[in-house]
């Protein structure tokens, strides 16, 4: 497993990745948070979050086919919570199919979580492609998200190879000595293992910790190097700010 | 000869720690290190070096007294300590924690406020001076063991510190990767104090050795008269 799994993408060059994270970051979540709060009677405003979408992700050069993967992965959730609804909702009017009703405000509400999960879960993995999750957590931070999540984040992303790598070496010396995890009786060693593992994460932790002390480090991690928002990143937000509120203000006084 | 005292780098006096399970790791160690000397601490594993070194800049602290530079080893000194002592620590991953290079070196500068124009500079600094120029974009986590023990020595040398403490600095190195690493540590012209199992490296880069067993100093001396005392390598595990 390598770091591409996070960041295979994010390092390509594209108006949309060179633009500042805050500006990705403020852009993206106005337009979820528009159309999480759109109802989901009217369809059009939904072609328009849609078409943002498409624009930027076309302006990102990123392979459409891996785009569409991620984005993908959401709906087994989706169908899972929400396939019923139309089934049980009770109320209004309804399609009889012999033997199930079908209600049509059930449908609404499936579509609504569909293509609202569907655009969101897009803006995301638009975001986090194009942005080196590094400077994606500078972003955050910069915007006043507080440094403990950042920060757990950021050593996460680190520090996950590094544990995965400690788990394949124990598994393999493990196999090694032959066994085979096949009976219910070996669950136990599967158990300690997860224990070890924790146990030396843990002993790691407080060895990087001691690593970072050294070195002058107070619970504050120091900034450095505030780049600034350029016009291109101020016109991004206000463009896909202003059209997703647009979108949304028209549905309210219609 | 009695030293003196502005040619003290690190004094020890009587020190004895006990880790918070009760193990005892050190027990009445006593060490004078002048300027400009390059130490190698030697031992069998468990003897309490690595302790001893955590001690040198205040992450733990015993019963006794450490002084670095004339300056006592305690709260209210700890910035200045840790500045003056920097410590490498034996595994890479444990000290490289950042996403990139450039921000791993700069991170022992940057809490030393130095301004960020001076930050890149120091960098690209200690980048050179371990052979790793241009490496600042670069992800710790990609790079091979030898290459992440430079960029450890980095982090530690942008600090610009006084005496270099370095625990096993050439352990799981190949032949070659510990032939240069211990020409690097050669270069560098600061007090030094090596922890190694290394007696080759002992010999060629340290001009005075200090046994340590069961937590405290056994042999103290030349390299020539340590390495050349079978019978002492032998029953403090180092042959």
């Amino acid at each position: 497993m390598h770091h591409d799994f996070i960041d295979r993408y994010s390092r390509l060059a594209s108006p949309v990745h060179s633009l500042d994270p805050r500006a990705k970051i403020a852009a993206l979540f106005t337009l979820i948070i528009v159309c999480v709060i759109t109802p989901p009677e009217e369809w059009w405003p939904f072609c328009i979050y849609a078409a943002m979408v498409v624009v930027i992700a076309a302006a990102s050069r990123l392979p459409a086919k891996y785009l569409l993967t991620r984005v993908l992965v959401v709906l087994p959730f989706i169908v899972v919570v929400a396939i019923f609804v139309p089934f049980m909702h009770k109320g209004g009017p309804s399609f009889d199919l012999g033997l199930f009703h079908v209600s049509q405000d059930g449908l609404i509400i499936l579509w609504g979580v569909t293509i609202k999960a569907l655009i969101s879960v897009a803006c995301l993995v638009l975001l986090s492609a194009t942005t080196p999750f590094n400077d994606l957590m500078h972003g955050f931070e910069r915007l006043r998200v507080p440094h403990f999540f950042t920060t757990a984040a950021a050593f996460m992303y680190r520090y996950i190879f590094v544990i995965i790598d400690e788990a394949e070496r124990m598994g393999r010396a493990r196999d090694s000595r032959n066994f085979h995890g096949r009976w219910l009786w070996q669950a136990g060693v599967v158990g300690r293992m997860a224990g070890t593992l924790f146990l030396r994460s843990h002993e790691r932790a407080e060895r990087v910790f001691e690593a970072m002390s050294s070195r002058g480090f107070d619970g504050t991690f120091p900034r450095w190097q505030e780049g600034k928002m350029r016009a291109a990143d101020c016109v991004f937000i206000a463009m896909v700010a202003s059209t997703a509120i647009a979108a949304r203000l028209v549905v309210l006084w219609k | 000869m009695i030293p003196l005292a502005h040619e003290i780098a690190v004094r020890v006096t009587d020190l004895s720690y006990r880790y918070p399970d009760g193990t005892g790791a050190l027990s009445g160690v006593d060490l004078v290190v002048r300027r400009g000397e390059s130490v190698g601490i030697l031992g069998p594993n468990g003897a309490g070096k690595s302790t001893l070194a955590l001690h040198l800049n205040g992450i733990l602290s015993g019963d006794g007294h450490v002084e670095i530079m004339g300056l006592p080893v305690n709260k209210k000194n700890i910035r200045e300590i840790r500045s003056m002592v920097g410590l490498v620590f034996q595994d890479p991953d444990d000290q490289l924690f950042s996403p990139t290079v450039r921000e791993d070196v700069a991170f022992g500068p940057l809490n030393q406020r130095l301004e960020p124009e001076q930050v890149d500079h120091v960098v690209s600094r200690a980048l050179r001076w371990v052979g790793m120029e241009g490496a600042e974009k670069r992800s710790p986590f990609h790079m091979s063991f030898g290459e992440k023990k430079r960029i450890a020595l980095a982090t530690v040398l942008a600090m610009d510190p006084e005496i270099l403490v370095l625990d096993e600095p050439v352990s799981n190195l190949d032949p070659r990767g510990r032939r240069t690493f211990t020409e690097l540590i050669d270069s560098l012209n600061v007090t030094k104090l090596i922890i190694t199992h290394d007696l080759e490296m002992a010999r060629s880069t340290c001009n005075r050795l200090v046994v340590m067993d069961g937590g405290t100093v056994v042999a103290d001396g030349q390299p020539s008269s340590i390495l050349g005392d079978p019978e002492l390598l032998e029953r403090h595990g180092l042959m």
